[in-house]
């Protein structure tokens, strides 16, 4: 018994190994740029497929050649990393920071796609370690030697990690960027150099992170999201910028992880998420951070926000009156894309809704989209529950996750906030993924069919039209009654409306609730509109879409996720028969972040204000 | 009638007691300046006033209520208009949204889900804007305003809760020296009218010997005068501590 806790203890210790490396990575480089770089996880994989290339090749089968494989692919993942931020982000530091968070997904695409591409699709299992391929005997029980030379790992790089920064000219500048901001901005010339090499040490990180844990775990093409939601639970458990808090955390994650396996092995994934959610209430700012400023990810300075123009309200009539009569003249495909666009559309705007007016950015939307969908086939599959109902318990069901989750959630602030949502999202997705009984886990749950009259793909395409604009307008109208004001007034500033007796903390709930319930109702059409669903639906990137279709649009119109929708499931629909559909995807996020920097809503503000430009000066020749 | 009744206050950080035992009262229609050097102690007991920091011991009362420790959203609620050092205000809403959401929010209609908030408390909105001088301004983002013009939107969001205590910290901080004194004339004479309590720190020796009826002086954390401003003027302790004369030798 004494053999099998203290096995399974250094088999925590082990796994901490790579999680402390690539959270310490992406603690790093978030320090300094303060961009929280989504394309971590995919270095990682990278550094875990270019080991597998280099031991197959280098020396193979001798531990000299394995070692220098690894510190070799964490090498070449650092130079890929230098090129992403030379190429990339140099472009984009002085973006809002959710466009740099857009940009680092596409890379996230992109790679998945390289990969596919070079390695293939099947899962590579990883070479053994040379010289450490047995196991020894401890207490009676077996350990991996290898698992003993990942404990010694972590300890040594935290070493090596402390000099750097505590004994080096270097690591000095980059704490003391870390610290202070407008320091940076005083380095003038030098703060790019800076970055870039900021970014290697971190990729270096990274990939060294993905390398060492090959013998364990080997390289596949879901490792990168797996790993990057675990490395930030590590890096906001331990604190931002910290990375002893870090190196704590990975432990802490680990040892969790490898007891939960021993009690109940389907709850180590929640179990990951549930060690966040109870740190961050209770030290909003991780085990080791520190407290950062007031400042939402995001969170330019806001324009007024006006009601429609007669012009937009002539625009919108236009809209709605095409969408109205589209059946009579669109083809099946175009309607049953226009359905999906529709109910996106709603998804989109219901996440605009917190991030937009309530100043909330969530990196977990897709939590209450797909609790709105599994909420309504749950229903229909196992109590037979007709539609009508089934699309009505959906948004309940949705906004009593909101509700909880968000209770949690307007704690914080910023990207603790934004981390917290992603991991609720996490643990959601996780209990539909491994709870297969009731579930169906990862084959989903199949056969929803519309009641009789709905059957008719017109009459849903109405009725879809017809929940989704109600949904929307209720919305818009929100925004701009007094509820709408109070959550402004509270992203606006805390102070203010704390002194004239706004209780933010409380209206910012009750907006994450309006928010769930309408994502909810989405996700419940959208079962409907498939007759199935699958984990997916509240997965990363399901949210990541909802965070594409508000950032393109624009955060800062309300028509912004409307179009955002329609831009972006159109342009899915397009490719997503391509091979490489991703790295389509992956490279038009880039290219338009790039391009448009303040989003593409941004564009219309400033083609509008040079038409303006020009007819007020057009008024003044005239005279 | 004493409106603001601060009894015994303390308020320690680690090792540094910041407010170390102050009394002092307001009362109806009176302008109170808090005086004192930097780290006397004033921003620490201004933020014990309105919830914003809770005070290890002593007690702070309204009308006869104690508001010991109340959050700064129940101060509020209870009759206390702030305004801040460096001016706090929605940037996305305009002059007049500014001051109507505090009314709507004073009114508490903040739950509305449906009708436009545009429309309520308009002309209720639109008079205390005229009362500071701003209705020209109304329809402008408080974003874009020049820092005088929104001092004077943070009166008027302060004084639309219909407030008995009006907290004003360095209400002229930043402030050109000419509309120091208009803004704190405007504010002598709307108190005046309105019958509101005052207490406001300044740094400004003008501003407070001209529209103070009495002034207090903090140092490292303990009241060392009080008086008219003549009284305090003339304090010997107070000239040692802002003049560095010593009257007499150690």
């Amino acid at each position: 018994m004494t053999g099998q806790i203290v096995v399974q203890f250094l088999t925590g210790l082990a796994s901490a190994a790579s999680l402390f490396l690539i959270a310490a990575g992406l603690s790093i480089i978030f320090g300094v740029t303060r961009i929280v770089n989504f394309a971590h996880g995919s270095l990682y994989m990278l550094g875990a497929f270019i080991a597998y290339s280099l031991t197959q090749r280098l020396a193979a089968g001798t531990a000299y050649g394995f070692w220098i494989s690894v510190l070799l692919a964490a090498f070449v993942v650092a130079l890929i990393g230098v090129v992403i931020e030379i190429l990339m982000l140099r472009r984009i530091y002085r973006a809002p920071e959710l466009f740099q968070l857009l940009a680092t997904f596409g890379v996230v695409l992109v790679v998945q796609d390289a990969a596919l591409w070079i390695w293939g699709p099947v899962d590579l299992m990883g070479p053994r370690a040379p010289g450490l391929d047995s196991a020894v005997d401890i207490l009676g029980q077996r350990l991996p030697e290898y698992d003993i030379a990942l404990i010694v790992i972590s300890p040594v790089v935290l070493g090596l990690l402390w000099l750097l920064f505590h004994r080096t000219r270097w690591g000095i500048l980059v704490r003391a960027a870390t610290q202070d901001r407008e320091m940076v901005g005083a380095l003038g010339r030098n703060q790019a150099w800076l970055f870039t090499s900021v970014f290697f040490v971190g990729a270096f990180l990274a990939g060294l992170g993905g390398a060492i844990q090959l013998p364990k775990g080997g390289a596949d093409l879901l490792i990168d999201l797996n790993v990057i939601a675990a490395a930030f639970v590590v890096v906001v458990v331990g604190g931002m910028g910290s990375i002893t808090g870090a190196f704590l955390a990975a432990i802490l994650i680990g040892e969790l992880q490898a007891f939960a396996v021993l009690v109940l092995p389907e709850s180590t994934l929640v179990i990951m998420f549930l060690a966040m959610a109870v740190v961050l209430v209770v030290r909003p700012w991780g085990l080791l951070g520190r407290p950062m400023g007031e400042h939402a990810p995001g969170q330019a300075a806001e324009p007024l926000l006006r009601p429609a123009t007669p012009r937009a309200r002539l625009a919108w009539a236009a809209l709605i009156g095409l969408l109205l009569v589209l059946p009579l003249i669109a083809e099946d495909f175009t309607l049953t894309l226009t359905i999906e666009i529709v109910i996106l559309a709603l998804f989109a705007a219901s996440l605009h809704f917190i991030m937009g007016p309530g100043g909330m950015v969530s990196f977990g939307h897709a939590a209450y989209f797909g609790l709105g969908a599994y909420g309504a086939a749950l229903l229909a599959t196992t109590l037979n529950t007709p539609m009508e109902l089934a699309l009505l318990a959906a948004p309940v069901v949705a906004g009593l996750g909101a509700l909880v989750f968000g209770w949690f959630c307007v704690r914080l602030s910023g990207v603790y906030l934004a981390m917290l949502t992603l991991a609720f999202a996490q643990i959601a997705w996780s209990v539909v993924f491994q709870w297969y009984e009731f579930t169906g886990g990862e084959d989903g749950l199949l056969g929803i069919r519309r009641t009789p009259w709905a059957d008719d793909r017109i009459v849903f395409y109405y009725l879809v039209l017809a929940a989704c604009g109600v949904a929307i307008y209720a919305m818009r109208r929100m925004i701009f009654a007094p509820f709408g004001y109070a959550v402004r007034a509270g992203r606006d500033s805390r102070l203010r409306a704390d002194a004239i007796g706004i209780d933010c903390r409380r209206f910012d709930w009750m907006a994450f609730l309006v928010a769930g319930a309408m994502a909810g109702i989405a996700g419940g059409l959208y079962v409907y509109s498939k007759g199935s669903v699958f984990p997916d639906e509240m997965s990363i990137p399901r949210s990541v879409d909802g965070l594409v279709m508000v950032l393109l649009g624009g955060v800062q119109t309300l028509s912004g996720p409307i179009f955002g929708a329609a831009g972006f499931t159109w342009l899915q629909d397009e490719i997503s028969r391509l091979e490489y559909w991703r790295f389509i995807l992956g490279g038009t996020i880039i290219g338009l972040v790039l391009a448009f920097p303040q989003g593409l809503g941004g564009i219309w503000r400033q083609i509008e204000a040079l038409i303006r430009r020009r007819r007020a000066t057009g008024i003044e020749a005239g005279r | 009638m004493t409106v603001l009744e601060v009894r015994d206050l303390y308020k320690g950080f680690g090792g540094v007691q910041a407010v170390a035992g102050i009394s002092f009262g307001v009362a109806e229609g009176e302008l109170l300046a808090m005086i004192g050097p930097n780290g006397a102690g004033k921003s620490t007991c201004f933020n014990m006033l309105n919830g914003q920091l809770r005070p290890d011991g002593g007690s702070v009362h309204l009308n006869g209520r104690d508001i010991t420790g109340l959050p700064p959203r129940d101060v509020s609620r209870l009759g206390v208009g702030r305004t801040f050092q460096i001016t706090a205000t929605f940037g996305s809403m305009t002059v007049a949204e500014n001051v109507q959401t505090t009314l709507i929010a004073h009114h508490r209609g903040l739950r509305g889900l449906w009708r436009p908030a545009a429309a309520l408390h308009r002309d209720a909105a639109m008079a205390l804007l005229e009362r500071v001088g701003m209705a020209e301004q109304a329809d402008r983002a408080c974003g874009v305003l020049a820092y005088g013009d929104l001092k004077r939107v943070e009166l008027a969001v302060a004084l639309a809760n219909d407030p008995m205590l009006l907290l004003m910290d360095e209400p002229t901080a930043g402030m050109a020296p000419g509309e120091r004194v208009e803004l704190m004339a405007l504010t002598a004479e709307i108190t005046r009218e309105r019958n509101i309590a005052v207490l406001f720190t300044e740094h400004d020796m003008d501003v407070v010997f001209t529209h103070a009826d009495r002034v207090i002086v903090l140092n490292r954390g303990k009241l060392i005068a009080e008086g008219t401003p003549e009284d305090v003027r003339a304090n010997r302790r107070v000239r040692e501590l802002y003049l560095g004369e010593s009257a007499e030798a150690g």
